[in-house]
C-alpha cells in the first residue's frame, strides 16, 4: 500500500501544511510518496526529500503547472494516483481547488477535512461547521483525502532521505490561465502555522485599532488575524478571517480581542491549546470556551498586556 | 447565454444543530430549512448577469428531497426562469455531480454557478468535481467574476490573498461569501415564481447510479471546551499564562 501525498508549495519552499499531511499519511500506514508539481520547482522538491517518513518525491517541473492550475495538475494527479490506495492533499485553498477534480477523474469519492485517522479506510471529519463530528467509512478503492492540518501535529521537515524522480508528464487542459495575484505581504508568522495568533473583532472598532494588535503580536512572535464580522466591517483584509468560512487555526496560545464568539468564529479557532479572551461584555459567548478571560475595554488592557510580555 | 444555478436545501444557518441521541447523524425533525447561504450567493450572481444583459436565461437546479421545490421557488423569486429538481434522498457529491453534468449536456449553458460548499456536509467538493467530469475549467472561491464574450475572469479567494484567473467558456464558478449580497424576493416576484415551470426527475432519468460511496458509521457532538476562569488584572493573566499554562 502507498499514499500519495500533494505537497503545498510555491515552488521555493514546502509549506508546513504538507507536514500534517505526511503525518496523516503515516497514521493510515505505508509507503508514503510526495508529488511536488509546478515550475522551477527543485528548491521545494529538494525540501520535500528532507521530511521525515517520505520514501520517494515525484516532481513535475513544467510550465503546464507553474500557478498550479486545478485544471492541469487535476489530470496530472489522476494520472500518477492509479497506482496508489490513498491520495492526500492538504485542506488548503490549492487542495480544495484540485483534489475534487482528482476524485471526479477518479470516479471515486472524496473524503474532505479529516480530522482524524480510525483505519485505512475509515475517518473522522468535522460537519456543520464542527458542530458535529461524523465517522465515515470509504468503499473507494482508491481513497482521495483532503487533510486539515491542525488536526495532526507536523512530522520533521529534515531527517528524511527520499529518493527523487522526475515526471515528465505536461499536462495542459488549454481551458484556463493565470492573470495575477495579490498576496498580503506578510511581516508576520502565517496565521495557519503560527503558535500564537492575536486576532481582533468588531469591538476594534475600525482598521487604524488594529494596530495596538500588530504592536502585541510583534512582540509575542504572533500571527494576526481577525472575525468575519470585522472583515465584513472592512476592518482588515479577508486573508485574516479566522472562522468556518475563513482559516482554521491551531495555535498553542489565541488570544481574542474584541470578538463576541460568534459559532462560526469558534469553529475556526476553538482547536487551540490556550485561548485568551478580551472583551468588554461579561456575556459574550466567547468566554464560555476561553481558558482565561478578562472583562474590560480593550484599548486599556491590549497595551497593559503588550507591555507586560 | 444561458446560465445554470445549483441550489441546496440545508438546515438554516442560525439553527443549532444537535447531535441524535442514537449518533445516525443530526436532528432535522421540526428544523427550519433554508437555501444553503452560498447558494443564495450564487443565484443573486445570475441575476445580476442577466440584469447586465449577458445571462439571457437562468436555469436553476437542485438534486434533494421533494421539498427541496420550496428552495427551487425561493431561487425562481429571486429571478431564476425556470427549475429543475432531481428528486432524491442524500446524494453524494460525486452523484449529484454526474446529474448536474447530464443536465448540462441537455441545457449547454454558458456558465454554471454554485455555492463553494453546503454548510451541513460541509464538502467544497460539487463545482470542481461537475467541472472535471464535464472538462470545463472552474473559478473556485470567487469574489469578483466578469463575463467578457467566451471567456470569465475569475477573482478567488486564496491562503494567502486573491488570485485571478482567465477560463474559457463554457466554465463553472463556486462563490464566496464576498462575492456579492443576495437580495430578498418581493412578494409580487414570490407569487409571481409560483407560476413558473418546475420540472421534476429522478436520477434514473439521467442514467446516473447515486449509489452511495462512503458510509457514516457515527454521527457525534464534538468534544466540549469548558469555560476557564476569569482574571481580575492583567498581571494576573500574564502569571497564568506563564505558570499555569506556559504558552508564553
Amino acid at each position: 500500500m502507498a499514499i500519495l501525498v500533494i505537497a503545498e508549495h510555491d515552488n521555493a519552499a514546502v509549506k508546513g501544511a504538507t507536514l500534517n499531511t505526511v503525518a496523516a499519511a503515516k497514521a493510515i500506514g505505508g509507503d508514503i510518496h510526495v508529488l511536488v508539481a509546478g515550475s522551477g520547482c527543485g528548491a521545494a522538491a529538494a525540501a520535500a526529500a528532507q521530511i521525515a517518513g517520505v520514501s520517494k518525491v515525484l516532481v513535475a517541473d513544467n510550465a503546464a503547472y507553474a500557478h498550479q492550475l486545478a485544471e492541469n495538475v487535476s489530470l496530472l494527479v489522476a494520472e500518477l494516483g492509479k497506482g496508489y490506495s490513498h491520495i492526500l492533499a492538504p485542506a488548503t485553498s490549492n487542495g480544495k481547488n484540485t483534489l475534487p477534480r482528482v476524485a471526479a477523474l477518479l470516479d471515486v469519492a472524496q473524503i474532505s477535512e479529516i480530522s482524524k485517522v480510525i483505519s485505512a479506510d475509515t475517518f473522522e471529519r468535522p460537519i456543520y461547521a464542527g458542530n458535529a463530528i461524523a465517522t465515515v467509512q470509504s468503499s473507494d478503492s482508491i481513497k482521495v483525502i483532503t487533510v486539515r492540518p491542525t488536526g495532526f501535529d507536523a512530522v520533521a521537515a529534515t531527517g528524511g532521505s527520499a529518493s527523487t524522480e522526475a515526471v515528465a508528464s505536461a499536462q495542459n487542459a488549454g481551458t484556463s490561465s493565470f492573470v495575477n495575484e495579490e498576496l498580503a505581504k506578510l511581516d508576520r508568522p502565517e496565521l495557519a502555522g503560527a503558535k500564537i495568533v492575536v486576532s481582533g473583532g468588531r469591538g476594534m472598532g475600525n482598521g487604524d485599532n488594529f494596530k495596538i494588535l500588530y504592536t502585541l503580536a510583534d512582540k509575542l512572535g504572533a500571527a494576526v488575524g481577525a472575525s468575519r464580522a470585522a472583515v465584513d466591517a472592512g476592518f482588515v483584509p479577508n486573508d485574516m478571517q479566522v472562522g468556518q468560512t475563513g482559516k482554521v487555526v491551531a495555535p498553542q496560545l489565541y488570544i481574542a480581542v474584541g470578538i463576541s464568539g460568534a459559532i462560526q468564529h469558534l469553529a475556526g479557532m476553538k482547536d487551540s491549546k490556550v485561548i485568551v479572551a478580551i472583551n468588554k461584555d461579561e456575556e459574550a459567548p466567547i468566554f464560555s470556551v476561553a481558558d482565561y478571560g478578562i472583562v474590560g475595554d480593550l484599548f486599556d488592557l491590549v497595551p497593559q498586556l503588550e507591555k507586560l510580555v | 447565454m444561458k446560465v445554470l444555478v445549483a441550489v441546496k436545501r440545508v438546515v438554516d444557518y442560525n439553527v443549532k444543530v444537535r447531535v441524535k441521541a442514537d449518533k445516525t447523524g443530526v436532528e432535522l425533525a421540526n428544523v427550519k430549512m433554508a437555501m444553503n447561504p452560498f447558494c443564495e450567493i450564487a443565484v443573486e450572481e445570475a441575476v445580476r448577469l442577466k440584469e447586465k444583459g449577458i445571462a439571457t436565461e437562468i436555469v436553476v437546479v437542485s438534486v434533494g428531497p421533494t421539498n427541496a421545490q420550496e428552495q427551487l421557488r425561493t431561487a425562481m423569486a429571486l429571478g431564476a426562469d425556470r427549475g429543475i429538481l432531481v428528486e432524491t434522498a442524500d446524494a453524494e457529491p460525486l452523484a449529484i455531480a454526474k446529474l448536474l453534468k447530464a443536465i448540462c449536456d441537455q441545457e449547454q449553458p454558458g456558465l454554471v454557478i454554485l455555492g463553494k460548499q453546503a454548510i451541513d456536509g460541509d464538502n467544497n467538493q460539487t463545482g470542481q468535481m461537475l467541472a472535471a467530469l464535464a472538462g470545463y475549467a472552474q473559478g473556485t472561491f470567487a469574489s469578483v467574476v466578469k463575463v467578457d464574450g467566451n471567456k470569465a475572469q475569475v477573482t478567488r479567494e486564496v491562503d494567502g490573498g486573491l488570485q485571478t484567473v482567465e477560463l474559457a467558456l463554457p466554465a463553472v464558478v463556486t462563490t464566496d461569501l464576498r462575492l456579492n449580497e443576495p437580495r430578498y424576493a418581493s412578494l409580487p416576484n414570490i407569487m409571481k415564481a409560483k407560476k413558473k415551470p418546475l420540472d421534476v426527475k429522478s436520477p434514473a432519468d439521467y442514467g446516473v447510479d447515486v449509489s452511495p460511496r462512503v458510509k457514516t458509521l457515527k454521527v457525534e457532538a464534538p468534544a466540549e471546551r469548558s469555560a476557564g476562569i476569569k482574571v481580575k488584572t492583567i498581571e494576573e493573566l500574564v502569571e497564568k499564562l506563564k505558570n499555569e499554562a506556559k504558552v508564553i
